[in-house]
């Protein structure tokens, strides 16, 4: 699965946990571009991704993303 | 199980048709999510959850400061977390001489926590058991151990239910019970612990979430009286009807082993004061043979409060039970193996709980043990009397319709009441009575036993409870008034609350005797009623009208000395 390929599947998620249909990803957006990007929502979402890709961050990968793309890296390492 | 992002999308709907409980959320670890997924499961049960939460590791700050703001909040409902994982921390820091001591340290706690909280608060208190961490430190030998932290932990979860048995208002809801069937890999995420604090994992909180807000829903009478089940392949194996009373499976053999222990479980519930009913496609003198007859039958013919066998359509079956039992669809659960006759009466009575039955019979009690369909806030030695209710019930309506006059009757069944005052016997089952009486409840205000004790020493307010047997059996406590003293000549009825089952008897019109002559003894001149409308209580719209009382100013009131005293069957015991 290449970059965009995870980034397609990542938006598609997003869309779900903040039940927001218009909501579009690129590498580069951060939790303040993203309205209801909070900390509640983001355990929320890093759950669901784990189970999309049934995968499992660490709580370092957790703790340290400042933007979908580094996400991105985390998962691509994972299933590569 | 609706899932988290479910349960949110809950909390987008209107909850202004619900019933609104508010309800303090203290915990020590992160409890935001489990907030949410409180409110969200809370209304799909009916409920506004109107939530406080406490901010992160604020429990005993709140609960020992009288000016906090939990006070200020005044829940009627105050759950407290304090995660496994926090005690760990704190059995972590002990001496190693003083590690046998945890479990009675956090009880002294949760002890002082109570106490601060029901002096200051007329509510309930809802306690988090301990889930399970083995530390590992001494293998199995921890059980040994008694200074190992699993010792510790099972030591304080068996010690919490103790306290909650001596404790009317403080309610365990059992964390530990969902870790055990849903795993410890289920119920905690590590890497969500370490970067939230939360303890509990996503997919956990639905569970966790339907168990504390069932506790709540019992509370507040959402709660199942009645199973009603079919036999043929449901009770038993095969049909009766063709196979043969000899022929069913039952006992230990094969097949027969579910059934027979898919019984004791219908027993024990029934012991428990769930009513059991049956309604089959069967022909009723072959049906009950089973009962009289077949020797590995755990449920009796007593055991049934009322028995239908019959050729006809069950939607209408149930509709008759409904109506002998008088009690709503919405409490009572129907099980059937076949899923035509499921769907038919899903259609029609859409209120029924049916569960859909796994189609191998030994997975039905695995299945029902999860849906957790019996949660209750009580249990008193009046539930495990209920069944004999019924069936006396059932009997007397066979006999008075062998009374042209209704008095004659009323006569014949030699009824006597006792009436006293509220006092610590009687408390628990007035509590019951108070959270569970819908219909024949006048104003609907639900009591505590510890605010109920409080009514005891209150002055200006007085109590009556009422009792009624008959020459069929004793119905127990089945009525219940508090009078306040509004002014100096007129008394308020705060409440006025019967139990169904002793309806058309002229207990009415003996409690309003009782309580003409109690107001005219301490010199009232007027009783005060008032009908507050719900869902439920359409039947007491007209009661006061009815007893005589005249409407002022949305009111009712009896002139206490031109009062004529009703015509009565029942005597004081």
């Amino acid at each position: 699965m290449n970059r965009s390929e995870i980034l397609k599947t990542v938006n598609e998620v997003f869309i779900d946990i903040l039940d927001d249909e218009s909501l579009v990803l690129t590498e580069e957006t951060s939790a303040n571009d993203v309205e209801d990007w909070d900390s509640l929502n983001h355990i929320q979402i890093v759950v669901a991704v784990e189970k999309q890709f049934k995968i499992r961050f660490t709580s370092q990968e957790i703790l340290s993303w400042k933007t979908v793309g580094e996400m991105i890296s985390s998962i691509s390492s994972k299933l590569n | 199980m609706k899932t988290l992002s479910q349960l949110k999308k809950n909390l987008k709907n209107s909850f202004s048709d619900l019933k609104p409980v508010k309800v303090a959320l203290l915990g020590d670890s992160a409890t935001q999510l489990l907030s949410v997924s409180l409110r969200g499961a809370g209304f799909d049960l009916g409920f506004d959850l109107q939530i406080w939460e406490a901010d992160f590791n604020q429990i005993e700050r709140q609960v020992f400061d009288p000016a906090s703001e939990l006070y200020e909040f005044k829940p009627e409902i105050v759950i407290l977390f304090q995660s496994s994982h926090k005690l760990l921390q704190k059995y972590n820091k002990l001496n190693p001489e003083a590690c046998d001591t945890l479990a009675d340290q956090q009880l002294e706690l949760i002890t002082s926590l109570d106490t601060a909280i029901s002096a200051g608060l007329n509510c309930r208190i809802i306690y988090y058991n301990y889930t399970e961490i083995n530390d590992s430190v001494f293998g199995s030998y921890a059980n040994k151990t008694s200074s190992s932290f699993l010792f510790q932990t099972r030591k304080l979860n068996y010690e919490l239910m103790r306290y909650a048995a001596s404790q009317p208002g403080f309610f365990i809801c059992d964390l530990s019970a969902i870790q055990n069937q849903f795993g410890k890999a289920t119920l905690f995420h590590p890497s969500v612990y370490i970067s939230t604090d939360m303890v509990l994992s996503i997919d956990i909180l639905p569970q966790v979430a339907a168990g504390t807000t069932a506790l709540i829903a019992a509370m507040y009478g959402k709660i199942k009286k009645c199973l009603v089940f079919d036999l043929d392949n449901t009770i038993w194996g095969g049909i009766i009807g063709d196979d043969g009373l000899a022929h069913i499976q039952l006992g230990s053999l094969g097949i027969g082993k579910a059934f027979t222990e898919f019984q004791y479980w219908l027993k024990k519930l029934k012991n428990r004061g769930i009513i059991l009913a049956v309604c089959s496609k069967n022909t009723e003198s072959v049906a009950k043979e089973a009962f009289e007859k077949h020797p590995d039958m755990i449920l009796k013919p007593e055991d049934i409060a009322t028995f239908t066998a019959n050729w006809e359509n069950k939607v209408d079956n149930l509709r008759k039970i409904q109506n002998t039992l008088n009690i709503g669809f919405d409490s009572m659960v129907f099980l059937d193996d076949s899923p035509f006759e499921r769907n038919m009466v899903r259609e029609h009575i859409p209120d029924l709980t049916i569960p859909e039955l796994p189609e191998d019979p030994a997975d039905y009690l695995e299945y029902l043990y999860s849906l957790n369909l019996f949660e209750t806030a009580s249990f008193t030695n009046e539930d495990a009397e209920r069944t004999k209710h019924y069936q006396t019930a059932a009997k007397r309506i066979t006999e008075q319709q062998s009374f042209v006059n209704e008095n004659d009757f009323l006569k014949s069944l030699n009824m006597v009441s006792v009436t006293e005052s509220f006092n610590n016997f009687n408390i628990p089952r007035i509590a019951q009575l108070s959270q569970r009486s819908n219909q024949f409840n006048l104003r609907t205000i639900r009591y505590t036993e510890a605010a109920l004790e409080k009514l005891i020493y209150s002055p200006g307010t007085f109590t009556f409870s009422f009792t009624l047997e008959d020459k069929f059996g004793d119905n127990g406590l089945i009525c219940a008034v508090i009078l306040e003293k509004e002014s100096v000549d007129t008394l308020f009825i705060d409440t006025w609350l019967m139990s169904c089952r002793v309806l058309k008897r002229g207990m009415e019109n003996f409690v309003l005797n009782t309580l003409i002559n109690f107001a005219k003894a301490k010199g009232f001149k007027y009783l005060k009623g008032e009908y507050l409308p719900t869902a439920k209580n359409q039947i007491v719209k007209d009661h006061y009208k009815n007893l005589g009382f005249f409407e002022k100013d949305a009111y009712w009131i009896a002139d206490v000395n031109t009062y004529k005293t009703k015509d009565i069957f029942i005597n004081y015991k």
